[in-house]
């Protein structure tokens, strides 16, 4: 058996794939975060309840309509967008311009009640949600035997944090996105509708923590409280980041997802703890963050 | 965007000043001597610990503006070493209460040393991050007993001969730690450092142009303010005889802001009232089939998007106006 640093090597590429899958969460939860912020300076702290939603919407739809995974991969991110519409319409912009302090605390504050809801409904336990049968099973890549449903998290999660990045660097659409985030009241006035804008970018950016809810409803159990010790965790790696790239806040995501994979195969009773650590360290060295800006 | 709006709210001047402030003060203290005769001890002294520790934090965001979203930590920290020196050391109630808050002032000096360096929304997610690792640590730490917690943490003979164990003792004690705590930090928040802390809160920028060293400024109230939160914990673990890892969750950090946020962010007052109205629901309504985390985050919600000044807050704020 080859082992590398005294570590079995199966164990060693086996956690490392573990890594780019939380990895791929990270990355897309702290896009999704990264957009809403530059333009509605809100830190949507019920990014991890919606996370949380999409998952249950699949399992749901799975239950009660036989939605099957393929279709929920599409219908679930537009549900959980509406939903972030609403939020934006009726809540987070009665709060525009004021410290966005209060945004994290409103979205606290529906966090909350979110999560606390289908506990109510569902109870603490996690539900069992099957990958679909054409992404089951595993293949051997000679030196590491791969789930296939794994591989295809990370495929996805990479190609929808790409097609994000594209839409919002390289097309029309993301220019004056970008513009809003410098200066609304200027794109305004050359006659764009930043309020319809803002209200799309926050559905966006949720749509986004959906669709990382459905890719996950296969892997962990999907319960109520799967989004908020994510969440604490994507603040750190925002942290980390900084929110002033999107590509930084991808390569970031991964990065750390690895990293902690690898502590895990290290020295397993640090890994709960290691990207806090690296947010401490980063904050010594780079307070800005790895791709920051400043604040 | 941290200069002119970091405060969330001002606090309203009263219009009567420092002798409407004491009167009010004296009024509150009748009524807490009264309480216990009136309400079930255990209750109140549940509330003056809660009510301590939203004023510990108050410190922080009504006076300095920074939103620490990591309190628990301290907290917690304080009711684990609190249970531990009382337990396991067998020390005086007194000593173990004030070793608790020690513990706590030096985790937030770590703590606020790294949160410092950034400002705004990036304070408060650095915040809730670090706690977060408070939390896993006391998961896996031997001496915090894991899921379990320290139990039956004996609240011993304060200075070796009254006996805590009977009730009214036992609340004079947690009476005096919540009188010399408020206290302390009235006297903070009214003291030329008190003075600077606020001018950093309404504009930081002017504050280091005319020369104040605003991160150590920072520093010192975070440390005052976690110790605080520490002692209020330690006191906690006493009356409980219970040291858990609910103290250290970051669902307690979001009670300890909505406590506040309810009260009234910036006023003395406000963190005791938030903490009558949030404890007293929270007793009542655990029986009722709604969960109270729905009912938590509706208040949040409806305190945020409805009367960010809280209860206190707007009292005062109507006061001024008249």
């Amino acid at each position: 058996m080859t082992t590398i640093f005294g570590v079995p090597a199966a164990a060693l590429y086996g956690q490392i794939l573990i890594g780019l899958i939380n990895g791929s969460f990270y990355a897309l939860l702290s896009l999704g975060l990264a957009v809403i912020f530059g333009l509605l300076n809100v830190i949507n702290f019920a990014h991890g309840a919606l996370y949380m939603l999409g998952a249950f919407t699949a399992w749901l739809g799975l239950q009660y309509f036989g939605l099957n995974y393929w279709a929920a991969l599409v219908v679930v991110p537009i549900v959980v967008g509406l939903f972030g519409i609403v939020i934006e319409r009726l809540a987070l912009r009665r709060i525009s311009g004021l410290d966005p302090l209060y945004g994290l605390l409103l979205t606290f504050g529906l966090t909350l009640v979110i999560e606390g809801l289908f506990r109510y409904w569902y109870g603490s336990s996690g539900q069992p949600y099957a990958p679909p049968p054409q992404l089951t099973g595993g293949v051997n890549l000679g030196f590491m035997f791969l789930p296939i449903y794994r591989g295809w998290v990370v495929i996805a999660s990479v190609i929808v944090c790409f097609a994000t990045w594209y839409v919002i660097e390289r097309t029309r659409l993301g220019a004056y996105l970008r513009a809003a985030t410098e200066n609304p009241a200027l794109v305004k006035a050359f006659g764009i509708n930043v309020p319809l804008l803002i209200t799309l970018t926050y559905a966006g950016g949720v749509a986004l923590a959906g669709f990382a809810g459905v890719l996950a409803a296969p892997i962990y159990q999907v319960s109520p409280l799967m989004g908020s010790n994510l969440i604490i965790v994507v603040f750190a790696v925002v942290v980390v980041g900084g929110m002033g790239s999107i590509l930084g806040a991808i390569v970031t995501g991964y990065l750390l997802g690895v990293l902690e994979g690898l502590t895990k195969v290290f020295y397993p009773p640090a890994s709960a703890i290691v990207i806090f650590v690296v947010m401490a360290v980063v904050l010594l060295v780079r307070p800005a963050g790895l791709f920051g800006r400043g604040d | 965007m941290t200069t002119t709006t970091s405060a969330p709210a001002a606090p309203a001047k009263i219009a009567s000043g420092r002798s409407g402030e004491l009167l009010t003060a004296l009024g509150v203290l009748a009524l807490l001597l009264a309480a216990p005769f009136l309400f079930y001890p255990v209750f109140v002294m549940k509330v003056l610990c809660f009510a301590l520790f939203a004023a510990a934090f108050n410190l922080l965001i009504g006076f300095v503006g920074l939103l620490s979203f990591g309190h628990a930590a301290f907290f917690g920290t304080g009711a684990y070493i609190a249970a531990h020196a009382a337990k396991v050391w067998h020390l005086d109630p007194l000593v173990a209460v004030v070793l608790g808050g020690l513990g706590g002032g030096v985790l937030g000096l770590a703590v606020g040393f790294l949160a410092i360096k950034r400002k705004g929304i990036y304070f408060s997610m650095i915040t809730l991050a670090l706690s977060q690792m408070v939390f896993f640590i006391a998961v896996q730490a031997p001496f915090t007993g894991g899921e379990d917690g320290i139990q039956g943490i004996p609240r011993g003979h304060l200075f070796g001969f009254i006996d805590l164990n009977e009730p009214l003792p036992m609340y004079g004690f947690v009476l005096a730690i919540f009188v010399f705590g408020m206290f302390a930090l009235w006297r903070i928040v009214h003291s030329p450092f008190g003075q600077i802390l606020k001018a950093i809160r309404d504009n930081e920028a002017r504050a280091i142009s005319l020369g104040y060293d605003v991160a150590r400024y920072k520093l010192i109230a975070f440390v005052i303010s976690a110790a605080v939160a520490a002692a209020a914990g330690g006191a906690k673990s006493l009356v409980f005889q219970l040291a858990s890892l609910t103290d250290i969750t970051w669902q307690m950090s979001g009670e300890v802001i909505l406590i506040t946020l309810l009260g009234g962010i910036g006023t003395i007052l406000g963190p005791v009232v938030g903490a009558v109205i949030v404890i007293t629901l929270e007793n009542y309504l655990a029986t009722l089939d709604v969960p109270v985390t729905v009912l938590i985050g509706g208040i949040f919600v409806a305190c945020v998007l409805l009367f960010r000044r809280g209860i206190v807050g707007e009292i005062e704020h109507w006061l001024a106006r008249r």
